[in-house]
């Protein structure tokens, strides 16, 4: 028996299940929401969270600290598939805190805090060093959810992550972001939240033996009320509604006729 | 539609009719032979022939329709189609396998259709060679190396059916077994986890079409050989080329094989250089003979044209062909119809 490594670095990666991205998006005839009856998978930047995670793993030398990857999710039973892809691309436990089928879909705050008592609850075991999710994800695009528990924990942030480069030494990660100017990198101490933007990487494929051992990777099931957490909406939506359909364009005969037509839609020559 | 083809988004039902096209889910709809339930044809003399009905069973007389079905516009031209549409698949998946050996191809195809039965909706062969290129000239995404690594071929296998539940339950039960077997069929596979990556698989299949014409000048071989065979052919043809000094990257860069396991139809391609008489003269008749060692057919999904139309004495017998001679004679005694097409 090899000795029991000393110290972990323990990831933390929460993900969502969320309306495929391949998906045609319909509203509800109540205009209440989306039609929430078609084909789900994992939020695509979560995945790449996942993916990071992962590699941040390859490339540490043989020999080094040990990783350990936590995939979380809060949402309805089916949330378990999200996890068990999670776990088939390289995550070693899950964590589901169940919502019902019903229940309405948390918001960034709500989420933020479960994230935050969840963490806490690792303190007395080993603490998390490092929380990596999407910076958005795709059905809600609140984006504040990393933001939110940096701020709930005050740890330090770097958001929009196009590359992440650790040093377990100095306990620190240089990170580059994607900013409208360009490129920026910015030097964060553990332990800290990630988000990441789409260039980060390119997640793989779940290869069959993985998922295989995915299926009898530990999940722990619990339920806000374990974490002390309320997912009750603070925002009421008011009303979805599809954007107006694109009206097909005609044929004019003349250039006079064009410039007339381009005078009564209101374009006239500065 | 029963149909879905590589030139989806160019071809026409007239000309798949015409043509018999056969494509990736032959294997889950059968062929057109068999989902045409009627045709409008305008005959050579103007006249029109009406059997344009949507009956399944119809057994009263000659099924005239059948001889439009992959005539190639000779006998006249189809314009109007019915067609016996199955409902949309309310789910699919599907799953790469690296396989470490050709010869367990035809096992695991048993295997795939016992278990998987009604829901299984393509199983497709791609060779290594074939794979490599895919993944060079950018068609999908390629697996891990670790998982690409001793594979031999790679078979890709889709699912569609009703219920995503049910369909993965056989699909995981299907795939537990192949891993777990003493001596396992596959080294390994992966499986799509959502949408895009199910494009990105079926990519690395599709696309070895352009990839080859990426590659090089292409001689397309489009045949049916019993399923056993489907490497002799892609290694004889290789070890020809070699023997005639062909086989380096100033002439032959690669024999490839891929195609559709389901349907016995394998494409095999040789990728030039260039178009030479040396390379023409190394590969015909020798494929067309290599073919009618097997009792196969010269032309599978593909059909004859003009390019072929001296091979077709390979897969069909002299009575045949002065048959379809006849036949072409009573609808079209003038040979206006798509002359030099098919029959010589």
């Amino acid at each position: 028996m090899r000795p029991s490594p000393a110290r972990l670095l323990n990831i933390l990666v929460p993900v969502k299940r969320a309306v495929d991205y391949a998906v045609k998006i319909r509203v509800n005839p109540q205009q209440t929401g989306v039609d929430l009856n078609v084909k789900h998978s994992m939020n695509p930047f979560d995945e790449i969270a996942v993916e990071e995670a992962v590699r941040i793993r390859e490339r540490l030398p043989k020999g080094s600290e040990p990783v350990n990857i936590t995939a979380l999710t809060i949402g309805p039973p089916k949330s378990i598939e999200t996890l068990r892809t999670a776990l088939a691309m390289g995550a070693d436990t899950a964590i589901h805190v169940e919502i019902p089928e019903s229940a309405p879909a948390p918001e960034p705050l709500g989420v933020a805090k479960a994230i935050r008592a969840i963490i806490e609850k690792h303190k007395d075991k080993e603490g998390v060093d490092m929380v990596i999710l999407g910076k958005q994800s795709i059905d809600d695009d609140l984006g504040q959810t990393g933001q939110m528990i940096a701020g709930l924990l005050g740890w330090g942030q770097a958001t929009y992550a196009s590359k992440i480069d650790l040093n377990l030494e100095q306990k620190n990660a240089v990170v580059t972001r994607e900013i409208d100017g360009g490129l920026e990198q910015v030097r964060v101490k553990f332990p800290m939240i990630i988000t990441t933007d789409l260039r980060l990487n390119e997640p793989r494929y779940a290869s069959l033996p993985n998922i295989m051992k995915a299926k009898k990777k530990p999940v722990t099931k619990l339920t806000p009320a374990d974490l002390g957490v309320s997912f009750e909406p603070q925002m009421e939506i008011l009303k979805v509604t599809e954007p107006p359909k694109r009206v097909g364009g005609a044929k004019v005969e003349s250039v006079d006729e064009l410039v007339e037509k381009l005078k009564a839609a209101g374009f006239n020559a500065v | 539609m029963p149909l879905d083809l590589g030139a989806k988004g160019s071809c026409q039902i007239g000309g798949n009719v015409s043509t018999n096209a056969g494509g990736l889910r032959l294997l889950r709809y059968g062929s057109l032979h068999g989902s045409v339930l009627g045709l409008e044809v305008v005959l050579p003399d103007g006249t029109i022939l009406d059997q344009l009905t949507t009956l399944r069973k119809d057994n009263t007389g000659y099924d005239l329709k059948q001889l439009f079905i992959g005539a190639e516009g000779t006998l006249g031209i189809i314009t109007g189609v019915s067609i016996l549409t199955p409902p949309a698949p309310q789910a699919s998946n599907n799953v790469i396998l690296a396989l470490p050996r050709f010869e367990n191809v035809l096992p695991l195809y048993k295997t795939v259709k016992r278990q998987l039965s009604e829901i299984l909706s393509a199983f497709e062969f791609i060779d290594r060679t074939a794979y490599d290129l895919a993944v060079k000239h950018g068609q999908g995404r390629a697996l891990s190396e670790e998982d690409v690594e001793g594979a031999e071929c790679f078979v890709l296998v889709e699912t569609s059916g009703g219920r995503r539940e049910h369909d993965e339950e056989k699909l995981n039960n299907l795939l537990e077994s192949l891993l777990e077997a003493d001596e396992p069929l596959i080294n390994t596979g992966v499986m799509a986890q959502n949408p895009a990556q199910f494009s990105s698989l079926w990519a690395l299949r599709e696309g070895v079409t352009e990839a080859v014409s990426k590659e090089g000048k292409a001689y397309k071989y489009d045949i049916s050989v019993p399923l056993s065979t489907f490497k002799e052919c892609v290694d004889l043809t290789r070890e020809r080329l070699r023997s005639k000094g062909l086989l380096n990257e100033a002439q032959v860069k690669a024999v490839i094989g891929y195609g559709h396991v389901g349907d016995g139809n394998l494409h095999l391609n040789v990728i030039a250089k260039a178009y030479t008489p040396e390379i023409q003269d190394a590969l015909e008749p020798f494929v067309y003979e290599l073919v009618a060692s097997h009792r196969g057919s010269v032309s599978a999904e593909h059909g004859i044209g003009a390019m072929k139309t001296h091979a077709l004495h390979y897969s069909k017998d002299e009575t045949s062909i002065a048959w379809m001679k006849k036949i072409k004679a009573i609808f079209d005694p003038n040979g206006i119809m798509n002359p030099g097409k098919v029959l010589e």
